[in-house]
């Protein structure tokens, strides 16, 4: 164990690694990259990343707790194109909005009730969970690949709103950032997470409600996912469900991921989201300049996160005695 | 009897429940849920899609399933070893690529096309392998990483080639062979996806490296220890889906003669929901090739079903997402509880109203009245012997016993204070017997039939009968081999107590109650076992008869002593000669005077013998109360009983302090003296036997004078 408390600036852990690549690739880019450094950029990094920031603090709770929660881009997409339908449809604001929410909520309580309760690996609930929510909001709910925001409607106007020259997506990124932070940091069932993460067996030894947090967990996931999915489509005017089969289930690991947070559980925090929303950000804007294809910036960006996985694996070596068999 | 009676009687006794437990014991129950769903879903979309089973129609959607299957059967060898392989996908894709590129573009011959895309796919398993099996990453993330590693690869070569590929004129016989012919109306995919499984079969069940990937599957760290190279292992279940997954890209490649964006796609959460649902366990061990092909025709047929039917986009990923769900959490849950519900439905006990019995109590008239008369004798081995269910003595006067050990101890006449190891067997030695030659024969709990020679020489006789035709379960093994005794012509009469319980388990046996005791014969000439009798309630003690012609044996939970005719008009036959006892009888033995010892490991009560007429007060007690609070037999009063050859009681002797002898399952009349075993005792014990013949033993009224 690392005995050093202190700020050691002479430590090198995966994050102050990462830190310092996204420094050296910000600075690079800054001189190198015409249009780079000018603030418009900067915003539409920082916008860019608020929503996968969003997920990633979902996805991070998970990770912390020992989980994976596949379903969270699923959830984003077809929720809100349940909610765009509904609204489409002509049912009230309130109704709609309660139904949905009621529904991604159940779901969260299904992921989590079948990891807890079932105790089938998180990774197996969440892949079926996900092919499940997609396949029936698609073939049962709505008709069309895409669903648009209905005219005048709240978010469309969402989409547009600035404050102090920054889009308000940003500022509401920063407020779960810092609520997730609260919870993990002061709450008492936030400390839990990290105590379930580490050893689970030895947190229900303890007498921690560990089952029941699970369920709590996959269930704010699924809320964050939701509410990252409603400002997507206030940015796009629409909710594209083939976002679903795209690659931004491995941006939100990578994000988690990259900034620290081991796979294993315990370990990493809101600040780790950051750093690896971050780096991601930057990376991607910077793909997006060169003018990288996107099949390209696939491969770079998989490879990438395959290094970080090796990186985890290296850092956060499996343990035998809290490894379960079959925990793959 | 009671119209209540009567009918707990035909509810218990007749209707065969316990069937449910018997059949839950086997292996192959696993099969069975997946081979229902399998049923289930060819008759369903086969009645609702016209033509399904036309042999067009059949012959192309079996070209795909022969395919998919191939992928299947890789990823199952993988799941077996414990992982997982979510780039089947890309490698099948990439395998494609490599196909049809080497094909078209570089325009090679077959064979090189199809090295190519092997090539492509062990070096992609070989990848993941090394990531798994030597970096110990986790196999779901690794492989979902590389997959999109993969895909993404695909996607940049079928953009920047794609062109040439379509725009080549290349062609070739036997690429066209294998893309659409068939040999005998069975199409290439079909007939290399047999082959495979085949040889993948018999690699797992009956090769080395096959072995060693269920052992690393089933317990990692046991494997380990036990010296088996986990990590090579790993890596190479993964090198060989790999393998698999291009095999399978190279056959699509033959037979769309492209590659295209769809290529695979969506391919791993087929195969893994067909490997899943097929019946294969998440973590490794347990799973069959048997169980992904079925996993892959479900599947296969449901997702091409639903498309043929003509349901929209997404159904299928809702249906994939459902059957994914439910097949996990019943794995989980029916590995979990398996040996709980087996618990709960495996006792299964049935009716019986024992008959009214003669009185034991002490000064009472009757035959069978305790006294104290082995409440002190001479201890032999007191606290040093643990379990002398059975004691012997030879020609020299030595005292023979078993121990739960799994030894002979032999005690050194005259005064039988030294001892030493006769032979060690292993299992629970229980009853003993000499033959002609001298040899010690042992029924040994647990095992079977030992012989040890005179120079200690351990040799089994028999360790299974035939096995019968209507038996659920495997009744061949010898579970309880209990007592023996030798005929004059050398055959081994012997007894195997129950089929349904192992001899640990006697006292579920006698909770159970179920007639499944059995007399067999071992023939030394032949080296043969067969059944005699079968369906007795604990068949225990054997003795023969004096002259040689009969043996009696005991049923223990009947109390009922019943004699068996070897010659004479009624050979082959059993009649009871003792019932209704008031005690459990355990070994018969012969007295000198003409007449034969038993012993009675424990005595009726009451309340038993009123709980055998209440079986589903016993069901009841098994399930829901823990084992030290049921009601069994009374095994803390014992005795040894005389009975002469019409099954008259002569006299009985008890201990009623409790101290020396409660529980009695042995004893055995040697010059003049008595020797006394209990199973769950600690000591032997010598009673002198008053006016008993001094010079009589047991060798000498076996086998006469010594030869």
């Amino acid at each position: 164990m690392d005995t050093k408390k202190g700020f050691d600036l002479f430590i090198l852990n995966q994050e102050r690694i990462v830190l310092a690549i996204t420094a050296v690739i910000f600075v690079v880019a800054s001189f190198g990259l015409p249009g780079f450094l000018t603030p418009d950029n900067l915003v539409a990094v920082v916008r860019s990343v608020s929503v996968l920031g969003i997920l990633a603090l979902g996805m991070a709770v998970v990770i912390i707790g020992r989980g994976i929660d596949l379903s969270a881009v699923a959830v984003m997409a077809m929720s809100v194109a349940w909610y765009l339908q509904m609204l489409n449809a002509g049912w009230s604001e309130a109704g709609a909005l309660a139904l949905v929410l009621s529904g991604v909520i159940l779901i969260g309580l299904v992921n989590g009730f079948l990891v807890a309760y079932a105790e089938v690996p998180a990774i197996f609930v969440t892949l079926a969970s996900a092919s499940f929510v997609f396949g029936y909001v698609r073939s049962q709910i709505i008709t069309a690949d895409a669903v648009p925001v209905p005219n005048g409607h709240w978010l469309q106007s969402l989409g547009a709103v600035q404050f102090l020259d920054v889009p308000v997506e940003v500022f509401i990124f920063a407020t779960f950032a810092l609520i997730v932070f609260l919870f993990l940091r002061f709450t008492k069932w936030g400390r839990y997470v990290y105590f379930a993460g580490d050893n689970p067996v030895a947190a229900r030894n303890a007498g921690m409600p560990v089952r029941p947090m699970l369920v709590l967990r996959y269930t704010i996931s699924a809320i964050l996912s939701f509410i990252a999915g409603l400002l997507t489509a206030a940015s796009l005017h629409s909710m594209n469900t083939r976002v679903v089969n795209s690659t931004l289930f491995y941006d939100i690991v990578l994000v988690a991921v990259i900034g620290g947070i081991g796979l294993s559980g315990g370990k990493g925090g809101v600040r780790n989201v950051l750093i690896g929303a971050a780096l991601t950000g930057i990376l991607l804007n910077t793909m997006t300049i060169i003018d990288i294809p996107l099949i390209y910036q696939n491969l770079i960006k998989s490879t990438i996160l395959l290094a970080a996985i090796i990186i985890d694996g290296v850092l956060n070596p499996r343990d035998e005695q809290t490894a379960q068999q079959g925990d793959i | 009897m009671s119209f209540r009676e009567r009918l707990q009687a035909w509810r218990y006794n007749l209707i065969p429940d316990h069937l449910v437990g018997e059949i839950l014991t086997k292996r192959w129950t696993d099969n069975a849920i997946p081979f229902l769903v399998l049923v289930a879903t060819v008759a369903a979309f086969g009645t609702s899609i016209p033509g399904f089973f036309k042999p067009f129609s059949l012959q192309e959607s079996t070209r795909q399933l022969g395919e998919f299957s191939i992928v299947v059967t890789g990823l199952t060898v993988v799941m077996l070893g414990g992982g997982i392989d979510l780039s089947v996908g890309s490698i099948f894709a990439l395998a494609t690529f490599a196909a049809v590129s080497g094909f078209f573009i570089f325009e090679l011959p077959v064979w090189a096309a199809f090295l190519m895309a092997i090539g492509t796919g062990i070096a992609f398993g070989a990848l993941n392998g090394y990531l798994i099996g030597f970096r110990r990453l986790r196999a779901f993330l690794t492989t979902l990483v590389t997959f999109i590693i993969g895909r993404a690869v695909f996607d940049i070569l079928v953009v920047n080639y794609g062109a040439a590929i379509q725009t080549s004129s290349a062609s070739s016989d036997v690429w066209d062979f294998i893309g659409d012919g068939s040999i005998y109306r069975i199409s290439i995919p079909v007939l290399t996806a047999l082959a495979l499984a085949i040889i993948t079969h018999i690699a797992l069940t009956r090769s080395r490296p096959g072995w060693h990937v269920l052992a690393v599957g089933g317990s990692r760290r046991s494997a380990h220890n036990a010296g088996i190279k986990v990590k090579q292992t790993v890596f190479m279940t993964y090198v060989y889906s790999g393998f698999c997954a291009s095999l399978a890209g190279f056959l699509i490649a033959c037979r769309l003669s492209g590659a295209g964006p769809g290529t695979g796609l969506n391919m791993e959460i087929l195969a893994l929901t067909a490997a899943v649902v097929g019946g294969n366990s998440l973590g490794g061990g347990r799973g069959s090739v048997v169980k992904g092909l079925m996993g892959a025709i479900i599947v296969l047929v449901m997702n091409n079903g639903l498309i043929r039917l003509g349901y929209g986009t997404g159904t299928n990923q809702m249906v994939i997402g459902l059957m994914l769900a439910i097949a996990v959490i019943i794995d989980i849950r029916w590995l979990k509880n398996r040996h709980k519900v087996l618990n709960e439905v495996y006792v299964a006990p049935v009716y019986l109203k024992m008959g009214e019995t003669q009185s034991a109590v002490p000064g009472s008239a009757s035959p069978y009245a305790l006294n104290n008369a082995i409440s002190k004798t001479d201890y032999i081995g007191l606290g040093a012997l643990e379990g002398p269910e059975d004691v012997i003595l030879d020609r020299d006067d030595h005292l023979y016993c078993g121990t739960r050990h799994g030894e002979i101890i032999r005690y050194f006449a005259p005064d039988y204070s030294r001892s030493e190891v006769f032979a060690h067997i292993g299992g629970f030695p229980l009853g003993l017997a000499f033959d002609r030659d001298g040899n010690l024969i042992s029924c040994v709990g647990a095992m079977g039939l030992y012989s040890i020679s005179p120079d200690r020489e351990v040799k089994r006789l028999s360790a299974e009968t035939r096995r019968s035709w209507t038996s659920v379960q495997d009744d061949a093994r010898l579970r309880d081999p209990n007592d023996l005794d030798i005929a004059p012509d050398g055959r081994i009469y012997f007894t195997d107590s129950t089929k349904r319980y192992d001899a640990h388990d006697w006292a579920l046996d006698s909770i159970e109650n179920r007639a499944t005791g059995r007399l067999l014969v071992y023939d030394p000439k032949t080296g043969e076992t067969k059944t005699l009798l079968d369906g007795y309630r604990y068949m225990n003690g054997v003795c023969m008869a004096h002259d040689g012609k009969s043996l009696f044996f005991a049923e223990s939970w009947a109390c009922r002593v019943h004699r068996y005719w070897l010659e004479g008009p009624k050979a082959g036959t059993a009649e009871c000669v003792i019932k209704d006892m008031p005690g459990y009888p355990d070994n018969i033995n012969r007295a000198s005077d003409g007449t034969y010892w038993m012993a009675w490991l424990g005595m009726r009560t009451p309340s038993f013998d009123l709980s055998l007429r209440h079986p589903g007060f016993r069901k009841r007690m098994t399930r829901r109360l823990p084992q030290d609070d049921w009601l069994f037999p009374n095994i803390n009063t014992g005795g040894v009983v005389k009975f002469d050859e019409t099954g008259r009681i002569i006299g009985t002797l008890g201990d009623l302090t409790g101290q020396s002898h409660p529980m009695v399952t042995s004893m055995r009349e040697h010059k003049g003296h008595l020797f006394i075993g209990g199973i769950l005792n600690n000591r032997v014990g010598r009673l002198r036997l008053e006016g008993a013949d001094e010079g009589w033993t047991g060798p000498l009224s076996y086998w006469g004078e010594r030869a």
